[in-house]
């Protein structure tokens, strides 16, 4: 029974990713006709998965389904990381705050819109409007003044964004007795309680968890970034454990009662099906591979390959990390959002920092540089660790599951030592091959940077 | 790293002559945040004096304890240039080493029972002496065994494999340490070698009877904080000692200067490195089993905070400085406790980040740290 589940685990890890690359690869064909009809047989082919039941058996169970979803959420922060880390070159550790931000912040507004309460998502969708003008408004005035310092730029952001968001609280407060007649309240729920709005709802809160984490994102990479590689490293954790803190106190320091602070979120609407989290997925597969193949993604790559070079080419070096940090964390908050909504449940013990080397270790398996690598990394991840290694290390008694927590870091020293850039390295496939230039797409992140040699040795 | 800052400068020296626009914002953004929280802490103190003394002391145990800690990443970092994420795992593994040492094996007892005459008060004081000497001991063959088969074939590879190899031992050590026939992931009661006696100063230095609180308004100090202050500082001297005097101390300032020379000078850099862990682990160890009698309760996860505030107090006081490491300790230790007192306990870490966070911006070497140069 046991060998034919690990059996039967080992062989849908296998399949999807099969079908994750089928999806990739249909993608990448070049008419527009191709690449419809191969979303519209990606979705079908696990939507007949999951609907197909044979008496007892289904080949599609809801575990399965739980471990599809984490996947796909765990395939959006690797590949928002990987775009920060592979791709620019920022080791962050942050990536698994702005998850958890884009999770409370999407289950808060669910929450609330099931609670009989609209104008969670009015001051959520206001703040990040304002904010994002705020966030334009200040970098157009900025521009008008070369070479101002970090800290001064900081300043007028966060004082702009401050004010942005207390002015979206402010006019949340005024207009929300006028929300009643238009939304219903809990008494007399009239939109409230449509299911229709409440889909629109949950994809609206969706972009707004990610936008909003984009935004927390880019208020706090703007002084980080210029710090330098292992300072950063140590200031994104450190972002991490904040986060954390602030989630665990969120009922105390942060006014959100509804949260409960270290008790954990109950009532989260399970929102998340097969049809959304397959949309975002698809979305955020487009997102990251127009951003990486366009011309901002080269000034990227470049910024990682050298900062020096990249500025003589008249790259805006701190603005394009920013950039990129700001893309992985919009994309990380909306990994959240699809979590929160299929968990139905939020501790903030799932978004402690020791997890968040999580989606580093999935970037790092499947190679630094390459998206597909972290595609696959992160389905066969779930699988490895949440699917078969439980149900085969549950044979050897009740405390043998923390076995796999000792197995994966040795799985992950192996491979440092003998295969360092990852299963994939710097290969891209696909969807994610880049055409434009040649072919392969090659990137020397792993081999040692060419020392400036001293003259005589140039000279034979 | 060293290269953005220097085109940074370079772009700054260019516009001198005026000074970059909008300077001011920042820095009197800076002074007026500085000044409300000194503002705020002063408030505090002039309302309690004494809870603010206590306060004090309770981050300065911490942060003795924190310096010890900080030691070995900030020799580490200097010489190898890695993030020694599994240094706070090897102060757990000295904790617990002398957890079993004590609870399982009476280690601290040994006088005693080898001389039964021997008076109790040297008795308790070699042996104590005895269980930190045992958990440096181990922690020193753990650290060299873990540079030598994780780090040491890395030596040559790019910098990001060999913290994310950091990042493995240090969670093999963790998860390893919480299986249930190592260390288990349980809390465990700490049982302490030596006998605890607090004192409070009222009128002079008064014991506490066992059993019964201190007066009100009065600041109480134990032998712990004693202790804890003077293996520290007697550490700090021996440090210095070590690496401004000895034949190995020179030896590592010229590999953390540059590797490459140093060899060339007849050093053998491998073994300096091999020495670099063994002796920051050691001071690690020492640091587990104080911090462990301190609080008294101790799990197979305890070294990742510590560990990680020790780090930020390194590259607070300037990474590969060691009184630099010291004395950023001192203000994490500070930070801590304050923030603890005033604000509340679990937004400390929040704190302690934020405050390295911003010392960063303003100096991006730290408090005592020399520019990178042409190394990184």
């Amino acid at each position: 029974m046991e060998i034919g589940y690990l059996f039967s685990t080992i062989v849908k890890m296998v399949a999807l990713i099969a079908w994750i690359y089928g999806l990739l690869w249909g993608l990448g064909r070049k008419k527009l006709w191709q690449k419809a009809a191969t979303v519209v047989l990606a979705f079908g082919v696990i939507q007949a998965l999951i609907m197909v039941q044979i008496g007892d058996f289904s080949p599609f169970s809801a575990f399965d389904q739980g471990l599809l979803f984490q996947s796909i959420t765990m395939t959006m922060v690797a590949l928002g990381l990987n775009l920060i880390y592979g791709y620019n070159g920022q080791f962050s550790l942050a990536q698994w705050g702005f998850y958890g931000i884009g999770a409370y912040c999407a289950a808060d507004i669910t929450y609330r819109w099931t609670n009989g309460d609209a104008s969670g998502i009015v001051v959520a969708g206001l703040g990040v409007v304002l904010g994002a003008l705020a966030i334009f408004g200040v970098g157009r005035f900025l521009r008008t003044k070369r070479g101002v310092p970090v800290m001064s730029a900081f300043t007028f952001y966060l004082f702009a964004m401050v004010a942005a968001g207390a002015a979206a609280v402010y006019i949340g407060a005024a207009i929300s007795p006028s929300l009643a007649q238009y939304f219903g309240s809990a008494g007399a729920p009239g939109p409230l309680a449509s299911p229709v709005a409440l889909q629109a709802v949950f994809f609206l809160s969706v972009i707004i968890a990610g936008a909003f984490a984009a935004e927390v994102s880019f208020i706090f990479g703007l002084p980080v970034l210029s710090l330098g590689s292992d300072y950063f490293g140590i200031a994104t954790l450190g972002f991490a454990i904040i986060v954390k803190t602030l989630l665990v106190n969120s009922d105390t320091i942060l006014p959100f009662t509804e949260m409960k602070g270290g008790r954990g979120m109950i009532g989260i609407p399970k929102l998340t099906n097969w049809i959304w989290a397959f949309i975002f997925l698809v979305l955020v597969i487009i997102l990251i591979r127009n951003f990486v193949r366009s011309s901002t993604g080269r000034a990227t790559l470049a910024v990682r390959e050298d900062e020096i070079a990249a500025r003589a080419m008249g790259i805006d070096v701190a603005g394009n990390k920013l950039l990129a940090f700001v893309v992985g964390s919009f994309v990380a908050g909306i990994g959240g959002a699809i979590y929160a909504h299929y968990m139905g449940f939020l501790a903030p013990g799932s978004f402690d920092f020791i997890q968040g080397f999580n989606p580093l270790i999935i970037v790092v398996f499947g190679g630094l540089g390459s998206m597909t690598g972290s595609i696959a990394a992160s389905f066969g991840w779930i699988f490895f660790l949440e699917g078969f290694l439980r149900v085969l290390l549950g044979q050897m008694g009740t405390d043998a599951p923390s076995w796999r927590f000792v197995l994966y870091p040795i799985s992950l020293l192996l491979l440092m030592l003998v295969r360092p850039q990852g299963l994939l390295g710097t290969t891209e496939w696909g969807f994610f091959k880049d055409r434009g230039a040649g072919g392969k797409f090659k990137a020397n992140l792993f081999k040692k940077p060419k020392a400036l040699k001293p003259a005589e040795e140039t000279q034979p | 790293m060293s290269s953005s800052n220097e085109s940074t400068k370079a772009v700054t020296s260019a516009k001198a002559r005026r000074g970059p626009p909008l300077a001011w914002v920042g820095w009197a953004f800076l002074i007026l945040l500085g000044l409300a929280v000194v503002a705020y802490i002063a408030a505090k103190a002039a309302t309690n004096p004494v809870l603010f003394l206590q306060n004090l002391l309770d981050g300065l145990k911490l942060g003795f304890v924190y310096a010890l800690i900080a030691l070995g990443y900030t020799m580490v970092y200097g010489i190898v240039k890695l993030i020694n994420f599994a240094h706070g795992d090897i102060f757990m593994v000295g904790a617990f080493t002398s957890f079993y040492a004590v609870s399982r094996f009476n280690l601290h007892q040994w006088p005693q029972a080898v001389f039964p005459g021997i008076p109790p008060a040297i008795s308790v004081v070699v042996g104590s002496i005895t269980v930190m000497l045992l958990s440096m001991a181990v922690c020193t063959v753990l650290a060299v065994t873990i540079e030598r088969v994780a780090y040491k074939p890395l030596r040559n590879a790019p910098r990001i494999t060999a913290l994310i190899t950091a990042i493995g031992v240090s969670f093999f050590l963790e998860f390893f340490g919480a299986l249930p026939f190592v260390f288990s992931g349980r809390f465990i009661p700490y049982k302490s070698p030596f006998p605890t006696t607090a004192w409070y100063v009222q009128d002079g230095i008064h014991p506490i009877v066992a059993g019964q609180a201190s007066p009100d308004n009065t600041i109480s100090f134990s032998n712990i904080f004693l202790l804890i202050a003077a293996a520290s500082i007697l550490v700090q001297i021996l440090l210095q000692f070590i690496v401004k005097r000895t034949k190995i101390g020179i030896a590592m300032r010229a590999a953390s200067y540059d590797q490459n020379t140093a060899r060339l000078m007849g050093i053998n850099v491998d073994r300096v490195i091999s020495f670099t862990f063994a002796i920051g682990a050691a001071f690690a160890g020492l640091g587990g089993v104080l911090y462990a009698i301190a609080y008294s309760s101790i799990w197979s996860q305890l070294g990742i905070l510590p560990g990680l505030k020790a780090f930020v107090a390194a590259v607070l006081g300037g990474i590969g400085s060691i009184p630099g490491a010291f004395v950023g300790a001192l203000i994490m230790g500070q930070a801590e406790a304050m923030t603890m007192s005033y604000i509340s306990t679990p937004m400390r870490d929040a704190v302690a980040f934020t405050i390295l966070i911003i010392v960063l911006l303003v100096k991006p070497t730290g408090l005592f740290g020399e520019p990178s140069g042409e190394k990184a």
